[in-house]
């Protein structure tokens, strides 16, 4: 293959319908699945903090496993096993079951970085402010949610920010859970026209659209949302 | 006192027995015995001071009575109830015992209003507007009602304090628990938080108050308790404590800050 062959744009530029539609899709996934790491994440991290030991237990366990088990691992137990052992999740769609299958694998894995991020945040809120919530007669859920996790969260904006961003270039995992997104194309376009660089810069740069707004986006929110002691 | 104070302190005398009930509370940190046998009784509309000599176990005592510190033996009975375990039932006798901290503890992300209508709208379910309406009448009284939309980071320590104080009168609480209010806080702003507290006693509030303001324990205070060593090692009226102490610790201690 000659230089100009390397270094020819054409493949990205004559196929830029089917790489945004796989843009597209990266972007439902992480959108969906970074909404439910969040509520999962904000959940388990409840949980490790409460006074309850039982869920405390429940909630370390949930983060030592998810954390530490590698996430192409957890997408093709959605796949293989979810669905086409267990029969969960099956549709007539294969697509969108394999979208739903990859957003739970997804947010099921980044749960666990988001709860232990949010756990940090927790960690640098005055044991003060929990003690005056508790003494004007707020339950530990309850102070929680309306005085510890409000302060946690602000400090751990830019951090989540991090671990959002990882989780959108996680995505390009989900073909093993059966979801066609950005990274899908770029193996399909490969397998058509060869391994070029300018397909790989098309592709990098695609990603790097969608991240670097995101951190700069987070960056943004954490200084505007910071809490003055 | 004012005359209006002492009858409404008879008037709550008169209502049953008394409302904070201390017997034979222990507590311990590891090995270190913080609270050792403690008795003690307040009645309604008692002001109660409680001074001594720092590592005392002052504080440990002051934070056991809506069991920020649980206790290790004993009980403590609050209007007839014994302090229940952990949950709702704590929470609920929290709501009706104000406490306010040396380090005031407002919630940093909420303005002073909001820090003030928190409990009563998430607790005792009052609507918003009269919780707000209720709040800025006590921000008044606090004499920081111009500061309201502002947070807390924005506000001296004094003003700081007498929020803190502000949020937990808005539950209207029973009893009101100083844990030190003014010992975080510029001289010149001790005074504005003194008196706060001196108008409280006045209206007849029942308070426990940790302290080192012996002017405030001697214009306010209806019972001293000295204590020392995690134990109480005297209980005394103000004027009798000053003056004439019963037992040595006190004279000792007296000596060491009255006479510089």
């Amino acid at each position: 293959m000659n230089l100009h062959n390397l270094l020819d744009f054409a493949p990205v530029f004559d196929n830029m319908g089917k790489i945004l539609s796989g843009f597209w899709a990266t972007v439902r996934l992480s959108a969906a699945a970074g909404l439910f790491a969040m509520i999962i994440g904000t959940a388990v991290a409840g949980m490790r903090v409460s006074p309850v030991p039982v869920l405390r237990a429940a909630g370390t366990l949930y983060v030592n496993v998810f954390r530490n088990t590698p996430l192409t691992l957890i997408l093709l137990f959605c796949g293989l096993g979810l669905r086409d052992t267990l029969g969960l999740w099956t549709h007539a769609d294969a697509s969108l079951s394999g979208y739903w299958l990859a957003v739970l694998g997804l947010s099921v894995y980044t749960g666990a970085f988001i709860c232990e991020s949010l756990r940090a945040g927790i960690n640098t809120v005055p044991l003060g402010q929990a003690e005056a919530a508790r003494s004007i007669g707020l339950t530990f859920p309850q102070s929680l949610r309306l005085v510890v996790l409000p302060q946690a969260f602000r400090t751990v904006i830019a951090p989540l920010g991090s671990v959002l961003i990882a989780m959108i270039k996680n995505t390009s995992v989900a073909l093993v859970a059966g979801s066609l997104e950005a990274a899908a194309v770029m193996k399909q376009m490969f397998d058509d026209v060869g391994g070029t660089i300018p397909i790989f810069i098309g592709f990098a740069a695609g990603y790097m659209i969608l991240t670097l707004p995101t951190g700069y986006f987070f960056g943004w929110l954490a200084k505007r949302m910071a809490v003055t002691r | 006192m004012t005359d209006s104070g002492k009858a409404a302190q008879e008037a709550g005398l008169s209502g049953g027995g008394p409302l904070v009930v201390l017997e034979n509370v222990n507590k311990y940190f590891g090995e270190l015995h913080v609270l050792k046998d403690i008795d003690l009784a307040i009645h309604r509309g008692e002001v109660v001071v409680v001074i001594g000599p720092s590592g005392g176990g002052k504080s440990t005592l002051c934070r056991a009575i809506n069991r920020l510190e649980p206790i290790d033996g004993g009980t403590i009975r609050i209007d007839g109830r014994p302090l229940p375990v952990e949950g709702r039932a704590l929470a609920e006798l929290r709501a009706d015992v104000g406490m306010v901290f040396q380090s005031f503890n407002l919630f940093a992300h909420k303005t002073i209003l909001q820090n003030v209508t928190l409990g009563p709208t998430k607790v005792r379910k009052i609507g918003k507007a009269e919780a707000e309406q209720h709040a800025m009448e006590l921000l008044e009284r606090v004499g920081i009602a111009s500061q309201a939309e502002k947070y807390p980071a924005q506000l001296s320590g004094g003003q700081q304090q007498r929020a803190a104080i502000a949020r937990a009168l808005a539950m209207r609480p029973k009893v009101m628990l100083f844990d030190e209010p003014t010992s975080a806080l510029d001289p010149e702003m001790i005074k504005e938080v003194l008196d706060v507290m001196t108008n409280l006693a006045a209206e007849g509030m029942t308070m426990v108050v940790v302290t080192h303001e012996m002017g405030f324990a001697r214009a306010s205070a209806n019972k001293v308790v000295f204590m020392a060593d995690g134990q109480i090692v005297e209980e005394n009226t103000p004027d009798d404590f000053f003056t004439n102490a019963r037992s040595d610790r006190a004279k000792d201690f007296l000596s060491k800050i009255l006479t510089h």
